[in-house]
């Protein structure tokens, strides 16, 4: 695949001199995440690409447009796996879209979120210049750090060219067990489970159902299966695959989906609807009629963050940033994009 | 600009707003604070603050914005890299007396603590919940975790565990215009950009660190300690690449080169065996079962990789003498030697063989010895320069050799620091690693955060004077040093 790097940096230079505001996009997999925005088309697909791997250095670097599922299979055949287990939510997602967009999947618990996996992005930024960042070492204080600074940032801050990532080793086994529980307890289970060294992967409660995963040995999950009690399921891979890319039933809602992030041991929000958990309590989804000012204030009381994930009418789909903070988006959005051309609009109206 | 004001007016200023004996003018007051444990580089502040509240810190911070005085915050003193050098014409500002633990919240597993607070005695005070703070560097019993954040530093069970960047969950940050930035929370995001991991290592130069909540993780199951010894570095670094590569992610893989040993086995006598090239030195944590069976694995590929003896420690005083030598080895280098100087690149492990030969044909084209310790895990190398500051000229061999190291490690495709930070230290190196468009970035990020550039000077980004002076950047045509090298 080719690298289209001279061409976007030359799309964007002339961006910039016209004033002309992008869209930037690759896979269109996460369209719905963020707000709409009215910009050309700039699409990073063609330029893909896996530039380096080495197993035994646990990382891989690729070219943004690379889809998702070449690199998750070129790993899984040397038996490793990205930490984060981002979802696709369709077959062209990309890794530049996902580091883009920030999101992580069941296994955020035990392996870290999808910044902690970046180690180096190289980025075009609104002036069209091409910078790196970071590097392939997971060890790397050099300069700010600006590749993880991508991570989540939407396009507003630069078109990211490429990014290394930390890759960790696939566990030698895994298995979900089932077990019937109110919330109430499941929270509190998952809380004291979390507290021993037992080697929970991920964690699911559809409202009355616990699905917890293990992956370690063979012999370490027999004896952690024992303490935890429940029942194993069946296809487990599929069941989970169901919750990260959200085909799971309870996420075929005409509703609004809300994506609560909250502190784990945080008791049952006080919002009608419908709703599951994922990440030991720590992120909540609701499926809810709810005005977004009730689920914001139940949100901020847990000490947490509310985001319209999907459907809704509002025009505010994160959570809005205290001044202090605002300001210095402003700021940064400056730094990186002075004339206000990429993706302007997508997270907040004024970034 | 305001007026100039004159130290004594300042300091009476100061004495307004914090108690009088917390504001340090004497010489004798501010020697202590002339240098960090970067001990080559000296300067007195003007004066030395001591708050012993966020308030005081606060109105510390806006007198200095009013006078346009620099203010280089400082924990315990114990940066490698001279990140707490201060300022000739700004103040020093200890938070050591912000040394509170704040909460443990056993249920969320997070301790929140002042900036003051030790590494270590934050793992302490969590020990009786069965929770600890995982990354340890080795001035852990001293340093803060305040001077942590600034260097995101990391330590030996970092390639398991993380470093810094990945055990924090929300800080509290005083910005130079004297407001409170809250970033993060208990919970695992935020909305807006990750400021949080734009803080995390920026070397004191975005904001002063007032609160920090950390995430507390349980004590493994169980752990072993096993030695390999090699009578081939190389034998040594490919069974580094063998241990990983077959999926095991040991808590810590550290290596010792034949100098280190020696010196170690005449400073604590940790019985490494002395005819050996290199030693591992390799823990592995788990569950019962799973770590049995990690043993065996990596006792297999030790003796693949032809190792001349492999011990795996009976008990815990086992074990503990196995990580002593590697914990004294520079106490160990420093009966060596009048003054080391220890540097901290990193490199992708494939070229562990290629860099250290590269640094002994270094050692001897200088002719100044060079021991080598590192986290073999993890590529992050600390070879340590042996040198005599009393024979004239020495120190500044010592420092070109440290140079063409790190810029040895940028040409295999690492970095010049790891997890010592670039303080005033590496600015030379910083011109080799990144470009001038990247530089520039740099110096509008601390703009946007600080515009009159207060929050410590001078450090951690060179100028691009001093860039283009030292000629390491073909700054006219816009090319990169090392162009055929990828860099990611």
């Amino acid at each position: 695949m080719p690298n289209l790097s001279n061409e976007i940096s030359n799309s964007i230079k002339d961006a910039y001199q016209k004033q002309q505001v992008l869209n930037i996009s690759a896979g269109k997999t996460k369209q719905f995440y963020g707000r709409n925005i009215n910009a050309k088309s700039l699409s990073l697909t063609e330029h893909a690409g896996i530039i380096e791997y080495e197993p035994t250095e646990l990382y891989i670097t690729a070219r943004s447009g690379t889809p998702l599922a070449e690199i998750e299979q070129m790993v899984a055949d040397h038996n490793q796996i990205l930490p984060c287990e981002p979802p696709r939510f369709g077959d062209n997602a990309t890794l530049g879209g996902t580091i883009a967009c920030g999101l992580a999947g069941p296994r955020r618990v035990s392996a870290g979120n999808v910044r902690d996996c970046v180690l180096g992005t190289e980025i075009i930024n609104g002036k069209g210049e091409t910078l790196r960042f970071g590097g392939k070492v997971m060890k790397n204080v050099a300069g700010y750090d600006v590749s993880r600074l991508m991570c989540g940032a939407l396009g507003t801050l630069g078109a990211i060219m490429s990014i290394s990532i930390r890759l960790l080793p696939k566990p030698e086994k895994e298995e979900t067990i089932a077990i019937t529980i109110d919330c109430t307890t499941a929270i509190d289970k998952l809380n004291q489970w979390a507290k021993t060294p037992m080697p929970i992967s991920a964690s699911f409660y559809d409202g009355s159902e616990l699905y917890i995963r293990l992956s370690s040995s063979e012999s370490a999950i027999k004896a952690c299966k024992k303490s935890i009690g429940g029942e194993l399921i069946n296809n487990h891979g599929s069941f989970w695959n169901g919750v990260k890319e959200q085909t799971h039933a309870f996420f075929k809602t005409d509703k609004p989906l809300w994506r609560i992030s909250v502190p784990s041991n945080t008791r049952l929000l006080n919002i009608n609807g419908d709703s599951v958990m994922e990440w030991n309590g720590a992120l909540r989804w609701y499926s809810t009629n709810e005005d977004q000012k009730t689920v914001r204030t139940e949100a901020i009381k847990a000490g947490g963050h509310a985001t319209l994930f999907k459907g809704g009418v509002t025009d505010q789909i994160f959570h809005p940033l205290p001044k202090v903070s605002f300001d210095l988006h402003k700021k940064l959005k400056q730094v990186f994009d002075p004339a206000n051309i990429l993706n302007p609009g997508k997270m907040f109206t004024e970034l | 600009m305001p007026e100039p004001i004159s130290t004594p007016d300042l300091a009476n200023q100061f004495c307004k707003v914090v108690p009088k004996d917390a504001v340090l003018t004497r010489d004798e007051q501010l020697m202590p604070y002339e240098c960090d444990a970067l001990t080559a580089y000296r300067q007195l502040p003007r004066l030395a603050l001591l708050p012993s509240s966020i308030e005081e810190i606060k109105a510390i911070v806006k007198i200095c914005n009013e006078y346009q005085i620099p203010i280089v915050a400082r924990g315990a003193g114990t940066s490698l890299s001279g990140g707490a050098l201060p300022h000739k014409d700004g103040i020093l500002l200890n938070l050591a007396k912000l040394s509170q633990i704040l909460e443990i919240d056993t249920q969320n597993r997070t301790a929140t603590v002042q900036p003051g607070v030790r590494n270590l005695a934050i793992s302490e005070a969590a020990e009786p919940y069965g929770l600890y703070y995982a990354p340890d560097p080795s001035s852990q019993i001293a340093c803060t975790i305040g001077g942590n954040i600034a260097e995101n530093s990391g330590g030996v069970h970092c390639l398991k565990y993380g470093l810094t960047l990945h055990n924090i969950l929300a800080l509290k940050i005083l910005t130079i215009e004297g407001e409170v930035l809250e970033l993060g929370g208990k919970n695992l995001d935020s909305p807006g950009y990750d400021l949080l991991a734009l803080m995390i290592g920026s070397e004191g130069m975005l904001g002063i660190t007032l609160e920090v909540t950390v995430k507390l993780l349980p004590h493994p199951h169980d752990k072993k300690v096993m030695l390999a010894a090699f009578d081939d570095i190389q034998r040594a670094g490919d069974a580094v690449n063998g241990i990983i590569s077959n999926g095991v992610i040991p808590a810590g893989l550290e290596m010792l080169d034949q100098l280190t040993i020696q010196a170690t086995e005449m400073y604590c006598n940790p019985g490494y065996p002395s005819n050996a090239a290199a030693i591992l030195i390799c823990e592995l944590d788990g569950f019962d079962e799973e770590l049995e069976t990690q043993v065996e694995l990596v006792k297999e590929i030790l003796n693949e990789h032809q190792a001349i003896e492999v011990r795996v420690a009976k008990d815990k005083q086992e074990a503990e003498l196995l990580w002593l030598g590697r914990k004294a080895s520079f106490p160990a280098l420093g009966n060596l030697t009048p003054d080391y100087y220890c540097m901290d690149g990193t490199i992708p492990r494939k070229h562990l063989a290629h860099v250290l030969e590269s640094i002994s044909n270094l050692s001897k084209k200088h002719g100044l010895r060079v021991a080598n310790v590192f986290h073999a895990g993890d590529g992050n190398l600390h070879p340590v320069i042996l040198y005599d500051a009393n024979i004239s000229g020495e120190l500044e061999i010592a420092e070109k050799l440290g140079g063409e190291i790190l810029e040895l490690c940028v040409t295999v495709g690492g970095t010049i620091t790891g997890e010592h930070g670039v303080g005033v230290e590496k600015l030379n190196q910083m011109c080799v690693q990144f470009s001038e468009a990247e530089i520039s970035t740099f110096h509008a990020i601390k703009a946007a955060f600080d515009e009159h550039e207060l929050l410590n000077p001078g450090k951690a980004i060179p100028t691009l004077h001093r860039c283009a002076e030292l000629g390491a950047m073909h700054v006219h045509q816009g090319k990169l040093p090392h162009p055929d090298l990828p860099r990611f």
